[in-house]
């Protein structure tokens, strides 16, 4: 916790997760405990049970019928709203990466990163589907188009580090596609992805879209993995983890994706259609072309 | 004398069940078969290494047709070397000329068509009018429209840059032999990758057959290499090490099994599962048509079609009509001798599938469904089942929920469209779905709401090679045919 300042003791925030459009604490009650870079003591963070996971995706689930029917046109103008929220509070969350062992520097190019990379996706959000989808010159008289759908809820494991520039490097393509996110912050730096909930409460997101967990990646992967509504995962992991969410995803025929071991977060190769290409179905309708 | 429409129901049964007899009308075109067919491996007829063979049999009349190579771990790995060591060619050679060989294949699997389909009818017992207009055109189609794509690969990704990604595993299932084949090889051989392909056990000639072709067409050794066996040899081609991709279709269980199996490596995977369709039918559709199109969903190749229109929801206010109809339809389908042009229903493909259909059947019955078959004699010899259908359904009924794989269908009702998309929506399949009603607002929505891959309106199991194919949910992920069906292929960079 920072030095008291002299004559007064500030108000610190009690960290809470983003579900269902609320900020709550763990059902089970349970915390850990955060250290900034100096090593003192920060603020006890929500150590998320299966149970919210759980808990989240029903979250995700009702809020998914919804959020997929909006208009491409409106989710891009959300996802912009985003980036408006987040560049007016980037000092904040620039502040927390350093107080978090990052530098200066590097905080702050995130978060144009961040801002950027927003802007980005919601361009595409009214226009990936012209080309994903297609019209399909079949040898026959019927016409006969591939549209592409969002898969659903998406589970999202994101890197350690860049905190916020990954979770939302994860986030931002998945719902651009119209699908809902239930994702699991950096274990090590936790308290920045706090924020970016409060930010995303605040942008015209509905509630239950995105929803953010803190907690042990040993505890969650697992369900991640098995949770039978979850539709695709979409993590930033090693060899056990990718290990584990693959054979989970068997049971439920799961789409499994991972970021990149090599990539470049915070260059322009991070981004792109391929993120969208990968979270939407495609479904092609035929019809009889008559007389 | 005045027809009521019982009269004219009543003479048009007995028009069709007695006096229009039809004569036996066999297809005679020699298939040419060997009587022992080797592994296909570095562009060579070669023994295996286990030295075992097992017989592949008719099931019209269960004789024996030849001997097909088992094959071991080791020519399984003797496969993927010849791919790997093929790939360095094969990748590099001008898209242009990769095309020209997939042209040739085309070419030459037309020059040789009656030939492939009666061998496909004789392994596989699909009706000869099947395998004749509908599988070997078809696998050649597929041929004809990847050998395109091979020199405009730069237009497949958007901004991006694609590449082979090396040997691919695949493994496909006895219901569309050489079209299987087709679709899994026409697409991976487009991108430049390699293949090692293992047919099913039950169905491996058209497969050897087509390595005849692909000899005669010149393509360089290795590209292409079939290895035969059951399911032994198909977990060895998932699971060699040298496999860059593998791509899968049949069952959710195997494909599961497999997703497990390979679950600690980077293996792309493209998995083509199973399927428990709902085909819809809306009071204003037009309903002779939909009569037709929930036949032809649910009776083509025996219902041995993973996406089958296996669930007949009925709006309820026509379901006595369309059951009534459905009833006499079926009444007049032919069940018999496959290699018959007049056969409607040949055999089913092999004992084992036989005795799951009559247990799932049995289930049916047992779990207090109302079954109905027409009047038919079967043939004595090999494996057949009548036309069945099932009405007093319900969802929770196995013939609602299992993947039967065979010429029965489950018939439920609904009331409103929210019913409709609710029941459709219940399963844990996703690979297509049926669609029949006059109103095209109704289509557009309900293709929306549907959760499968796969939409025919006003249509049923209709195919092309430019028409992406693939499933949601337990039906599998990633896509075949169009150029959707091709990045499945790629590497993108």
């Amino acid at each position: 916790m920072s030095a008291k300042p002299a004559g007064r003791l500030p108000i610190t925030k009690t960290p809470k997760v983003y579900i269902g459009g609320a900020f709550v604490r763990s059902e089970s009650a349970r915390t850990y405990k955060v250290s900034d870079s100096s090593g003192a003591f920060f603020a006890n963070m929500p150590q998320c049970t299966r149970k919210d996971l759980r808990n989240a995706v029903e979250a995700a689930a009702k809020a998914g019928p919804g959020w997929a029917k909006r208009t491409p046109y409106n989710r891009a103008q959300i996802l912009y709203r985003l980036a408006e929220m987040i560049e007016a509070r980037s000092a904040e969350l620039v502040a927390s990466l350093v107080q978090f062992g990052a530098r200066e520097a590097d905080a702050s190019k995130g978060m144009s990163v961040c801002v950027d990379r927003l802007i980005h996706y919601a361009g595409w959000a009214d226009k990936y589907e012209q080309l994903i989808g297609s019209v399909n010159p079949v040898a026959s008289a019927h016409f006969n188009f591939t549209v592409t759908e969002p898969m659903g809820i998406v589970g999202v494991i994101a890197p350690d580090t860049p905190p916020v520039v990954g979770l939302l490097s994860m986030i931002a393509p998945v719902i651009a596609c119209g699908n809902t996110v239930v994702a699991l912050a950096s274990e090590k730096v936790p308290y920045p992805a706090i924020l970016l909930g409060e930010m995303l409460a605040t942008s015209d997101l509905p509630g239950g879209v995105v929803n953010i967990l803190t907690g042990f990646r040993k505890e969650l992967v697992p369900t991640f993995a098995t949770h039978a509504h979850i539709r695709a995962i979409y993590a930033a992991a090693g060899d056990e983890d990718r290990k584990a969410l693959r054979f989970g995803a068997a049971a439920s025929v799961k789409r499994v994706r991972f970021v990149d071991r090599d990539i470049q977060w915070f260059s322009d190769s991070a981004q792109g259609l391929g993120a969208i290409r990968d979270f939407v179905e495609l479904k092609t309708t035929w019809h009889p072309i008559g007389s | 004398m005045p027809t009521t429409k019982d009269t004219r129901e009543a003479r048009g049964r007995l028009i069709f069940g007695d006096l229009w007899e039809f004569d036996p009308a066999p297809e005679t075109a020699d298939p040419k078969l060997k009587p022992r067919y080797d592994l296909f491996i570095g562009g060579k007829f070669v023994r295996p290494k286990t030295g075992k063979y097992f017989d592949s049999i008719n099931p019209g009349n269960e004789r024996k047709l030849a001997e097909i190579a088992l094959a071991g771990p080791s020519d399984v790995d003797a496969a993927y070397r010849a791919a790997a060591a093929a790939f360095k060619g094969w990748s590099v050679l001008p898209g242009r000329e990769r095309g020209k060989y997939l042209f040739r294949i085309a070419r030459l699997l037309q020059d040789r068509a009656r030939e492939f389909a009666v061998a496909e009818t004789l392994d596989g017992g699909k009706p000869i009018k099947e395998s004749r207009d509908f599988d070997v055109p078809m696998a050649a189609a597929h041929f004809f429209y990847h050998a395109g794509w091979a020199d405009k690969l730069e237009y497949v990704a958007p901004g991006r840059t694609v590449a082979p990604l090396g040997v691919v595993g695949q493994v496909i299932p006895w219901n569309f032999p050489l079209l299987m084949l087709a679709w899994k090889l026409a697409p991976a051989l487009a991108m430049g990758n390699c293949v090692v392909l293992k047919p099913a056990e039950t169905t491996s000639i058209t497969a050897l057959k087509l390595a005849e072709i692909l000899q005669d067409a010149g393509l360089p050794d290795g590209v292409v290499n079939f290895v035969t066996g059951a399911g032994e040899t198909g977990a060895a081609v998932m699971g060699h090490p040298g496999a860059a991709k593998v791509a899968f279709t049949g069952s959710t269980e195997v494909g599961k099994a497999i997703m497990r199996q390979l679950a600690g490596t980077d293996r792309k995977m493209t998995m083509e599962l199973g399927g428990k369709a709902a085909n819809i039918v809306f009071d204003d559709a037009p309903i002779d048509q939909a009569v037709e199109g929930i036949v032809n969903g649910i009776f083509f190749n025996q219902g041995h079609v993973c996406c089958a229109g296996s669930r007949l929801l009925v709006q309820e206010s026509v379901a006595a009509r369309i059951v009534s109809k459905l009833k006499m339809r079926i009444r007049m389908l032919k069940v018999g001798d496959p290699l018959d042009k007049n056969t409607d229903l040949g055999a089913i493909n092999s004992k084992a599938q036989l005795a799951t259909i009559k247990r799932l059947v049995a289930s049916g019955v047992r779990e207090g469904a109302t079954m109905y078959q027409p009047p038919c004699e079967l043939p004595e010899r090999g494996f057949y089942f009548p036309p069945t259908l099932f009405t007093n359904v319900t969802q929770s009924h196995r013939v609602a929920r299992e993947e039967i794989f065979g010429p029965v269908l489950s018939i439920l009702t609904f009331r409103t469209v929210d019913e409709a998309i609710e029941k459709a929506n219940n399963t844990p399949y996703g690979l297509s779905a049926g669609v029949w009603t006059d109103k095209g607002s109704r289509i557009l929505r309900m293709s929306t709401e549907l959760k499968a891959g796969v939409v025919w309106a006003n249509t049923f199991n209709r195919f092309d090679p430019s028409s992406p194919f693939g499933g949601y949910k337990e039906s599998g992920f990633g896509r075949e045919g169009g150029r959707q069906g091709l990045l499945d292929y790629a590497s993108i960079k």
